[in-house]
C-alpha cells in the first residue's frame, strides 16, 4: 500500500519503513515553537518534568508576537518569564522586539522549518507549515512541554482527505478564498483529527504565501495538519533560506485517502465568511450590504508580502472611508522592510490606514484594534468566533486582503472589482 | 456526580477562555474567567463536581491549554461531548480533565440534570431520568498517562 505525504514525513521520524492512519508513534521533533503566551505556561511545566534546559538549543524557536510589544503589565511580566528563560537556556532562536514577526510568518521566512520536517508548535496555526511540505501541527503547553524536554513527542497518524482545486482562478481570488470556500463546504469539524491533502491546478499556480494562507486555516476544519507536496515553487522559496538540508516527501498513487473532494475553481468568487464561523463563506456579491467599522490586513493568515501588494493595489491613489479605522499590519520585519522599499507603507499611510509592527494583536481581541459592542470588522485573519475580537457584541467578517481594501475604501464590505 | 451544563455545537476556546485574559496562568486565576466568553460571572454558577455537556467539535480553535484548565480549575468534573476538537481534546487529557465521547449522552442529558460518571466501567448515569450511556473507552497508552496524573508526571516519572 502506498502512503500520503503526512504518513512517510511520519513514518521516517518514527524510524518505520510503513505506517498507517490510526497508529500511534513516538516521533523525532526537528523543531519546536512556542509563543509568549504557550511558552509561559510551558517552561513551569518542563521545570516539574525536571529539565532545565531544552532538548536542543538550536532547534527550538521562541517567538513573542501575541502580546508584544507589551501591551499591559501582565503581559510584560508573561514576556519576561519567557526572556529569562531563553537567556538562562541560551536558545539562539528567540525572537523579541525589533527582530520579531508573527510566528508563522517568521518561521519560514528563517528557513527555520523545511520540507519533511516534523514540528511541534505551541499555536494552533502551527499547521501552516504544511505549505512547504512539513508535518507540523498545533499543540497545548504540557504537549510543547514534553516536546521542548525530549525532542520528540507521540503522535497519532491522521487518515488524509485529498482537496483537488481544478481550473485557473479568477483575478482577484487567492488561497484564502479557496481555504475559506473549503470549510464553508466542509464545515468547522468536517476534517476533525485528519490531515487535509492540497492539490490540483489551482493549487500548482499558486504562490507560496497563497499556500500558507490556505495551511494555515487547516485547523479551522478541525485539521491535524494541513499539507501540499513540495514542488518547484516550494523549492525556490526554501533554496534562499535554508540552512541545512532537506528531504521532499511526495504522496504515492496508490495512497489511501478517506475521502478525495474535487472542486472546479474556474468561476469562484471571493469569499466572506459571516460571523460567527469561518465556515459561514458566503459569495462576496451575497454579503455587500454590511457596513463596517474596522479593517484589519495581516495575521499569520494573510500578513505576508504579496498580500500587503495586492492590497496596495487597490489603495493606491485611494482614501479608506472616514468611518472606517483601517490597520494594516506587515506580518515580519523582513515584510515590513521591503513593504517600505517598495513604496507599500506610503500608499497605507496616505490612504488614511494605520500601520503596526508586527503583533497578533487585533486577531485574538488582544491588543491594537479591540473592538466595541455593536462594533463591526473586516478582518484578513483566521477566527470570526463571538467575541473574537473584543466585545462578546461584535462581529467579525473574514475575507482576503484585496476584498480587505476594497470594503475600507467603501465603508461596507465590497468587491475589489467594485474600487478599479 | 453533579449537575449538568448543556452547551451547543462549536463551543470555542474563545468562548471558554477569551483573548484578553490569555495574560492569566495559574489555575486559580484561570478558574476565575471559566466561559468569560458566554458569561463574565459563569463561574458562580459551577459547583464541584459539576459536569459539561456539549454537541459536536467542543474546544474548537486554539490551542490554549488555559481552556481546559480553567474548567478543571473552577471545579468541573468532567466534559461529556459529541466530539471534540483535536488539541483541546489532548490538551484535557494531559492536565487530567476527563474527556468523554458520547454522543447519546450529549444528547439525553438536559440543563440540570444530576449526572454520575464511572470512569472505571465507561458508564454516564442521568440520575434523573434513569437513563444510561457508555462512552468511547481511552486506549491503553492514554490510560498510562492517566495513571501517572498526567503527562507532566508521566515524563517525571520516565526521566528519574
Amino acid at each position: 500500500m502506498g502512503m500520503t505525504i503526512t504518513e512517510k514525513i511520519l513514518a521516517h521520524n518514527s524510524g518505520q519503513e510503513q505506517i498507517e492512519a490510526g497508529e500511534i508513534v513516538n516521533a523525532k521533533l526537528d523543531g519546536v515553537l512556542a509563543n509568549d503566551i504557550t511558552a509561559a505556561l510551558a517552561i513551569p511545566q518542563l521545570q516539574e518534568m525536571g529539565y532545565e534546559k531544552v532538548f536542543d538549543a538550536e532547534r527550538v524557536f521562541f517567538v513573542m508576537d501575541h502580546f508584544v510589544p507589551n501591551s499591559n503589565v501582565n503581559a510584560a511580566m508573561q514576556c519576561k518569564v519567557c526572556r529569562d528563560f531563553a537567556r538562562a537556556s541560551d536558545l539562539k532562536y528567540f525572537y523579541d522586539v525589533g527582530e520579531m514577526g508573527i510566528e508563522h510568518v517568521l518561521l519560514p521566512e528563517k528557513g527555520h522549518v523545511l520540507p519533511g520536517d516534523v514540528l511541534i508548535g505551541g499555536d494552533s496555526h502551527t499547521c501552516t507549515y504544511g505549505a512547504l511540505g512539513a508535518f507540523a501541527t498545533g499543540v497545548g503547553s504540557t504537549d510543547l512541554a514534553a516536546g521542548l524536554a525530549k525532542g520528540e513527542l507521540w503522535f497519532k497518524v491522521p487518515p488524509s482527505l485529498k482537496f483537488i482545486y481544478e481550473g485557473k482562478l479568477p483575478r482577484y481570488v487567492s488561497g484564502k478564498d479557496l481555504i475559506l470556500y473549503t470549510i464553508g463546504q466542509i464545515g468547522v469539524d468536517g476534517a476533525l483529527y485528519k490531515a487535509m491533502e492540497f492539490a490540483g491546478a489551482a493549487i500548482t499556480e499558486l504562490p507560496m504565501d497563497g499556500r500558507f494562507t490556505m495551511c494555515n486555516m487547516a485547523i479551522e476544519a478541525g485539521a491535524k495538519n494541513g499539507i501540499i507536496a513540495p514542488d518547484e515553487i516550494t523549492e525556490k522559496y526554501v533554496r534562499m533560506r535554508a540552512r541545512r538540508p532537506c528531504q521532499i516527501y511526495t504522496s504515492d498513487a496508490d495512497a489511501n485517502y478517506e475521502k478525495v473532494y474535487t472542486f472546479d475553481v474556474s468561476a469562484l468568487e471571493p469569499q466572506v465568511a459571516v460571523p460567527h464561523l469561518p465556515s459561514n463563506a458566503r459569495n462576496i456579491s451575497e454579503v455587500k450590504s454590511i457596513t463596517l467599522d474596522q479593517v484589519i490586513i495581516g495575521s499569520c493568515t494573510n500578513g505576508r508580502l504579496s498580500d500587503l501588494r495586492a492590497a496596495a493595489a487597490l489603495l493606491t491613489g485611494q482614501k479608506v472611508h472616514p468611518y472606517v479605522r483601517t490597520i494594516i499590519i506587515p506580518g515580519s520585519q523582513e515584510v515590513y522592510l521591503q513593504a517600505l522599499k517598495e513604496g507599500l507603507i506610503e500608499i497605507f499611510i496616505s490612504a488614511g490606514a494605520a500601520v503596526s509592527t508586527p503583533t497578533c494583536g487585533p486577531c485574538f481581541g488582544g491588543h491594537v484594534g479591540v473592538l466595541a459592542a455593536g462594533e463591526v470588522c473586516l478582518s484578513t485573519t483566521n477566527r470570526n468566533f463571538v467575541g473574537r475580537m473584543g466585545h462578546p457584541q461584535s462581529a467579525v467578517y473574514l475575507a482576503s486582503p484585496v476584498v480587505a481594501a476594497a470594503s475600507a475604501i467603501k465603508g461596507r464590505v465590497a468587491s475589489p472589482w467594485e474600487v478599479v | 456526580m453533579g449537575k449538568a451544563f448543556v452547551f451547543g455545537d462549536n463551543i470555542d476556546t474563545d468562548l471558554i477562555v477569551p483573548g484578553k485574559y490569555l495574560t492569566l496562568s495559574t489555575p486559580a486565576e484561570l478558574a476565575t474567567v471559566c466561559m468569560a466568553g458566554l458569561a463574565e460571572d459563569f463561574v458562580l454558577r459551577i459547583s464541584e463536581g459539576d459536569i459539561f455537556v456539549a454537541g459536536r467539535n467542543f474546544g474548537c480553535g486554539s490551542s490554549r491549554e488555559h481552556a481546559p484548565v480553567s474548567i478543571k480549575a473552577a471545579g468541573v468534573s468532567c466534559v461529556i461531548a459529541t466530539s471534540f476538537a483535536r488539541i483541546f481534546y489532548r490538551n484535557a487529557i494531559n492536565i487530567g480533565l476527563p474527556v468523554l465521547e458520547s454522543a447519546g449522552a450529549a444528547a439525553g442529558i438536559r440543563e440540570g440534570d444530576e449526572v454520575l460518571v464511572s470512569m472505571e466501567k465507561g458508564l454516564i448515569i442521568n440520575q434523573s431520568t434513569d437513563e444510561s450511556y457508555t462512552f468511547t473507552a481511552f486506549p491503553k497508552f492514554i490510560l498510562e498517562i492517566f495513571q501517572a496524573g498526567g503527562l507532566v508526571d508521566f515524563i517525571k516519572m520516565q526521566h528519574k
